[in-house]
């Protein structure tokens, strides 16, 4: 296969929504399968745990996280860091809960082999107090790093309890991206879609389509995002937008009924429609291989 | 009645939201032919003024629910609703209607819609208000 089929694959394969491959560490045997470039390195993306959260739709809502932690630490090869997109904790009234709540969760994920952890909030986390206890705990929420050759930009979407980025963002964001090459390997991480993906549900971001204008110029873009607890593969132009499973529980297709209320538990098959992603990040060509990887083998 | 055949083109051209100011002036000019007219002008101002003012709603946002939850709307009728929130600063946003406001406790928002299409629309509080927030919803049924 060569490259240019080798990307149309990846991109239909996410576009789709499907498992690229099964296996834990499969990604990496099927991109040599194919022929091309073995990947350059693996992220891990861990989405809305809600810690804090008790409920029929997960009766096993403490027990979720640690299962989660378990199997990320059973893959076969570790990945270079982990990314947690938003809502570590249920959203509390309580801001002493709050923060314990995020100390929890603070404590469960040193479990991780990997020990190179990115945060960002999500409006649980933040929306109420302008991400006062998110900072306190997990550091800034709107950042950027670089790895093997990609530059990550992580938005904060949330700590405006209004969903807006806000324009002193959006100006870092220009100014961030005025240094970096059109052709530069950009990955954006935030919790809410940047696009209008169901609005009725408040799965949007008030200004996102601004972000999108400042990214459209760059050639090689791909977003990660949570806030949907499904799987979702939308483009804007040339730019992939891919959200992730929740851990707690799973919310319905947009639109599909009226209210947006948690999928209830199946007792059959627990842990249904949970889970989290790996992602084989490829430098020739530049793409993703996304792997959807369950919290419990049932 | 060729003034009020000219008047009406006038309010049906200018549409609803410009009319207020309309109806102000066009009242004032009427006047003395209304007194002329006598009785049969009357009703003529008051057609004139049912149809330039829309329906006016008043919906309280409260933790965690609107009230009412659910407004129900003819088709082709132009709604006003009027927002209050009693305690925390609350969101309206009718995806379907493009209209969207903050409602900020102490003050009244305003917002207005023509219902030009027909079914059962969700509007929401886009502003994150506490633990109930994502239950805080409802509907527009318009038939």
């Amino acid at each position: 296969m060569n490259d240019f089929d080798r990307r149309q694959f990846l991109q239909l394969a996410g576009l789709g929504g499907v498992v690229l491959v099964s296996a834990a560490t499969g990604a990496a045997r099927a991109a040599d399968a194919m022929g091309g470039a073995p990947e350059d390195f693996w992220f891990v993306q861990l989405s809305d745990l809600h810690w804090g959260f008790e409920g029929p739709p997960n009766p096993d809502a403490k027990g979720t996280l640690p299962k989660a932690i378990a199997a990320v630490n059973a893959l076969e090869r570790q990945p270079d860091f982990v990314i947690f997109t938003g809502d570590l904790t249920h959203t509390t009234d309580d801001p002493r809960e709050r923060r314990k709540r995020m100390a929890d969760v603070r404590a469960m994920v040193g479990d991780l082999k990997v020990k190179t952890l990115r945060f960002i909030p999500g409006e649980h986390d933040a929306s109420l107090d302008n991400g006062k206890a998110f900072i306190e705990n997990f550091g800034e929420t709107h950042y950027t790093f670089d790895h093997k050759g990609v530059h990550f930009i992580v938005l904060d979407n949330v700590s405006d309890p209004g969903a807006s980025l806000g324009q002193a963002q959006l100006d870092w964001l220009a100014a961030d991206l005025r240094a970096q090459p059109a052709d530069a390997r950009i990955v954006v991480f935030t919790h809410r879609p940047l696009f209008d993906l169901y609005p009725q549900w408040d799965w949007a971001t008030r200004d996102g389509a601004k972000a999108v204008d400042l990214l459209m110029p760059h050639a090689n873009v791909t977003v990660f995002y949570g806030h949907i607890h499904q799987e979702n593969h939308h483009m804007t132009g040339h730019i992939a937008h891919h959200s992730a499973k929740s851990l707690i529980f799973a919310l319905p297709a947009p639109g599909s009924q009226p209210k947006r209320t948690p999928l209830p538990w199946d007792a059959e098959h627990p842990y249904q429609g949970l889970g989290f992603r790996e992602v084989a990040a490829h430098r020739t060509p530049v793409d993703y291989a996304l792997t959807e990887l369950p919290v419990a083998k049932g | 009645m060729a003034i009020d055949h000219e008047r009406r083109s006038l309010i049906g051209a200018a549409g609803a939201c410009a009319l207020a100011p309309i109806v102000t002036r066009g009242a004032a000019a009427l006047a003395p032919f209304v007194a002329r007219g006598g009785a049969a002008g009357a009703p003529l101002l008051a057609r004139a003024a049912s149809a330039a003012a829309p329906r006016v709603v008043k919906v309280v946002a409260k933790k965690f629910v609107y009230v009412p939850n659910e407004i129900r709307v003819r088709s082709g009728e132009t709604v006003e609703l009027q927002l209050t929130a009693p305690e925390v600063p609350m969101g309206f946003n009718l995806p379907d209607f493009g209209v969207r406001t903050d409602v900020m406790p102490g003050k009244v928002a305003k917002v207005r819609f023509t219902a030009d299409k027909a079914g059962t629309f969700t509007f929401l509080c886009d502003v994150f208000c506490g633990t109930g927030h994502e239950d805080m919803s409802g509907t527009v049924v318009v038939t």
